[in-house]
């Protein structure tokens, strides 16, 4: 697996595009720390008030730089990691594609347009994890990824329209400035459902956590931007972006921090049962989400300053263990926890970036992710919902990522070997190692600088919540000893003795999960469920039997026109028929038996041809009263469906093979009915007064505006031409999709072949 | 089907046919026609010959596929809706010209809406043949 050469310009472009991304939005970075905000705007729709608006505060500046600068390193991780793929043009296309979307909408300062670039990650994500689409897992998880996630986006289009019809804006800036009155809106509650639906399933939280493992079908550098850096963090995005404007509020408060809480331990103990090295970080990224989520249904300084710090380390670390297990799986052939062992001596590069990463990840000193999870406790000790619950979660969740840690990044790399690779161990290419060791170190110098994180991530994020740059608690390493001190002193007590128990509690987990409900399954279940359901309704509503479809088509007609006259009871009045001419008269005869006779015969060709006689009949009524073009029309148009039925008659069986007729009286009925109902419609019609604004406008505009003296086909072509256009419109897609449908049908003549 | 005397008149019927559409088409602005009309007449040119002489002589007649004239109308009449952009006026707003105007008269009018209507001519003429080509090789 000679690998180290890349992959020409479709490598390269869209690294250097990432970067320069990271460099410009760098330059922000000056401005914000001093609590200012860059609002970007162009209208779009402006009837419809959504704009392309953007706009840079330290929430959304913080995950720019994120997305763009891990975009960077994954995309340059990529370029070897997929070296000489057939595919790869088109996996460096849609991972740019992503990233650009998730940078669209962290940066959204309109609702309509933060959705747009919402749906666009979703379905980037959904030809990320499908790329190996080869397999009947890959397509199975990208399918299942993009239900759920779509599913919610949907409500999450619902909580919008509401959001930005209550609010009378669109714009972000708008509606947070007005989160007082919307709290006591309403329809405050029915909006946070739906966007909760939306962001709950994004990130993953429980009871729809389960197309995230699944996700890891994707190539690993796509599990290590995606579905733990940046993707996933999108829910979270949301609630945070929301939270000035929704949060304080007991369901705000109850749902974020269940839910979130919940998540965290569930998938703690998931993660811990996994031997499988990326789906045990999977696993942890759930722990992660649920973690942030829980701490924006707080509102205390503390609990927003953990939030800040956490989703930076956690997307240094999280990034930085994937792209290292993607190394492992490089270089050794396997990601089974079991096989895995003494690593160092071979991998001695990444088993450092491993070792900084886990460290973060464990919360040791002196790591930005001891801080973090020292202001987690702070955070959780300042709840303003249960203490104890949360501050257990906390320490629950915390131990098992220590342990979890151990198990992925330490194992691997110093214990003895369960069995032999599957490929002789060998060190990555300095492409892949980049990535690695810059986020993990990353990682210990923001622990070791607290102030740099302080000044430029964490106080304009937590900004972005409560107001002022100075709102931000100080990060520091020492903070002296207190209650979360030692509560960090148990959790790594704790996670030691998980990590040297986990095979045993490894086994007992296995038979806890075996014996609970499995989401996967039942997701299953559901879709098959959804597809009976559906088959079901297709089976009633098209049997396929074009009698039916007529008969109800008209069976609909008549119940609504004739419902509608019997209720509103209109009948015409001053009937006269003293100027019928006995040239009407005729007219009226020949049209009427000549529909008699179709109704009665039992040759195809009779029916037909007494049809035309009605066609043409009604022709000569058009040409009696002066519509020339219309007649011209209908004649021609009925001798191209004569031409067109004869020739299909050739194939069509015998009229009424012999079978019974029984349901030709109820035809006749319907039939009767329809001719009543039209007649009386168009009696109605006639009784009153004729509006001529239209023929007039027409008549006098005619000539001197158009230049043509007939009227019908000035209209046609020049007055309503646009109307025209979308009627040829029609004209082409119909011809084109009979067409096709004719080709592809074979009339049974496979058999002959 | 096989008819001498079919084949024998539709040689001539055809290009009578196609020869009156055109007829249509062009003096559908002051008197009955245009390109609704005249599409439909044209097409029955072809169903004829057709039917007289076998799709495959009518496809070779024809030279052009039927759903490429089809389209080659849409686009005709689209584009003769986005010419008025160049104006600055709405779309489809019909924009003339009259060629050597005398003192009598204007002078002979071109004039976008001629060729939206050419375009809808198209578009009827080859969508019907496209069918009817389709449904005579199916069956």
């Amino acid at each position: 697996m000679a690998e180290t050469r890349g992959n020409g310009a479709v490598g390269v472009v869209p690294v250097v595009l990432a970067a320069g991304l990271f460099a410009w939005f760098c330059s922000f970075l000056g401005p914000i720390s001093d609590g200012g905000a860059v609002r970007l705007a162009w209208d779009w729709v402006p009837s419809l008030g959504i704009s392309l608006s953007f706009f840079i505060d330290g929430l959304s500046l913080t995950f720019a730089l994120l997305i763009s600068g891990i975009g960077a390193l994954v995309l340059l991780y990529a370029n070897t990691y997929l070296a000489g793929h057939p595919q790869f043009d088109r996996f460096a296309l849609f991972l740019t594609s992503f990233m650009l979307a998730m940078l669209g909408l962290v940066l959204a300062d309109n609702l309509i347009t933060l959705f747009v670039f919402w749906e666009l990650t979703t379905i980037t994500s959904y030809l990320l994890i499908g790329f190996g689409h080869d397999t009947t897992k890959g397509r199975r998880s990208a399918l299942q990824a993009l239900f759920v996630t779509g599913a919610g986006a949907l409500a999450l289009l619902a909580g919008f329209i509401l959001l930005g019809t209550t609010a009378g804006s669109f714009e972000l800036s708008v509606i947070l400035a007005q989160g007082n009155a919307l709290k006591a809106h309403a329809l405050y509650l029915p909006i946070l459902i739906l966007i909760l639906a939306g962001t709950f399933t994004k990130s993953a939280q429980f009871p729809f956590h389960f197309w995230l493992p699944n996700a890891m079908a994707a190539p690993t550098p796509v599990s290590a931007f995606l579905h733990s850096a940046t993707m996933v963090k999108a829910g979270v995005y949301l609630m945070a972006r929301l939270h000035p404007a929704f949060s304080g509020t007991d369901v705000w408060l109850w749902t974020l921090t269940i839910a979130g809480g919940f998540t965290a331990v569930f998938a703690s103990l998931l993660a811990l049962r996994q031997t499988d090295l990326k789906q045990a970080l999977a696993y942890t990224t759930l722990v992660a989400l649920g973690t942030l989520t829980l701490f924006l249904g707080q509102t205390s300084a503390y609990a927003m300053t953990a939030f800040a710090t956490f989703l930076v380390v956690h997307s240094l670390y999280k990034a930085g263990l994937f792209l290292v297990v993607g190394c492992i799986d490089h270089g050794t052939g396997t990601r089974e926890a079991e096989i895995l062992g003494g690593l160092a001596r071979a991998m001695p590069i990444t088993a450092l970036a491993a070792g900084l990463a886990a460290l973060s990840m464990a919360g040791v000193p002196p790591f930005l992710g001891f801080i973090a999870k020292e202001f987690m406790y702070y955070g959780g000790l300042e709840t303003a919902a249960s203490v104890p619950v949360v501050v257990g979660a906390l320490l629950a969740a915390n131990a098992l990522m220590f342990a979890v840690a151990g198990v992925v990044a330490f194992r691997p790399f110093y214990s003895r070997p369960g069995g032999e690779t599957p490929v002789k161990p060998h060190e990555a290419p300095w492409q892949m190692l980049a990535g690695p060791v810059i986020l993990s170190v990353a990682g210990l110098v923001f622990g070791l600088l607290p102030g740099l994180a302080q000044t430029y991530v964490v106080n304009p994020t937590v900004a972005s919540f409560l107001g002022s740059t100075g709102a931000a608690k100080e990060l520091k390493l020492w903070a002296g000893v207190n209650a979360p001190l030692i509560l960090s002193a148990i959790t790594i007590a704790l996670g030691l003795a998980i990590y040297l128990l986990h095979r045993p509690l490894r086994a007992l987990l296995v038979q806890a999960d075996a014996a609970s409900p499995n989401f996967d399954v039942g997701w299953d279940r559901f879709l098959v469920g959804l597809k009976a359901l559906a088959a079901w309704q297709t089976r009633l509503i098209q049997p396929g039997v074009l009698r039916f479809y007529i008969f109800a088509t008209f069976a609909t007609v008549t119940v609504a026109i004739g419902g509608t006259l019997l209720l509103r009871g209109a009948v015409p009045e001053d009937l006269s028929f003293g100027d019928v001419s006995w040239k009407n008269v005729a007219l009226m005869v020949l049209i009427i038996a000549g529909a008699l006779l179709t109704a009665v015969t039992r040759s195809r060709i009779t029916a037909m041809a007494a049809l035309g006689v009605v066609g043409i009949g009604v022709a000569i009524v058009f040409i009696v009263f002066g519509a020339p073009d219309v007649a011209i029309t209908q004649l021609l148009v009925e001798t191209l469906v004569v031409v067109l039925v004869a020739v299909a008659l050739l194939r069509l069986p015998m009229l009424d093979p012999g079978g019974t007729r029984d349901h030709r009286p109820w035809d006749a009925v319907l039939a009767a009915l329809v001719g009543v109902i039209t007649t009386y419609v168009l009696l109605s019609v006639l009784d009153a007064p004729l509006d001529r604004r239209l023929t007039d406008y027409f008549e006098v505009t005619s000539w001197p505006e158009a230049f043509g003296r007939n009227i019908v086909n000035v209209i046609l072509v020049d007055f309503r031409a646009l109307d025209t256009f979308g009627e040829i419109a029609v004209v082409v897609i119909a011809a084109l999709s009979a067409y096709a449908l004719l080709r592809t049908t074979t009339f049974g003549k496979e058999g002959e072949k | 089907m096989n008819s001498i005397i079919l084949r024998a008149g539709t040689r001539y019927l055809s290009g009578l046919l196609l020869l009156f559409s055109l007829y249509m088409l062009l003096r559908g602005h002051n008197e009955p026609g245009g390109g609704f009309i005249g599409g439909l007449i044209g097409s029955t040119g072809f169903v004829l010959y057709a039917i007289a002489c076998g799709t495959e002589d009518a496809r070779k007649a024809l030279r052009l596929r039927p759903q490429d004239i089809a389209m080659a109308g849409l686009g005709l009449a689209l584009l003769s809706g986005v010419f008025a952009a160049l104006f600055g006026d709405a779309l489809f707003t019909g924009q003339w010209v009259f060629i050597n105007p005398t003192e009598d008269s204007k002078g002979l009018p071109i004039s976008t809406v001629l060729f939206f209507d050419i375009g809808v001519y198209m578009v009827v003429f080859g969508s019907i043949i496209a069918l009817v080509f389709a449904m005579e090789e199916e069956i």
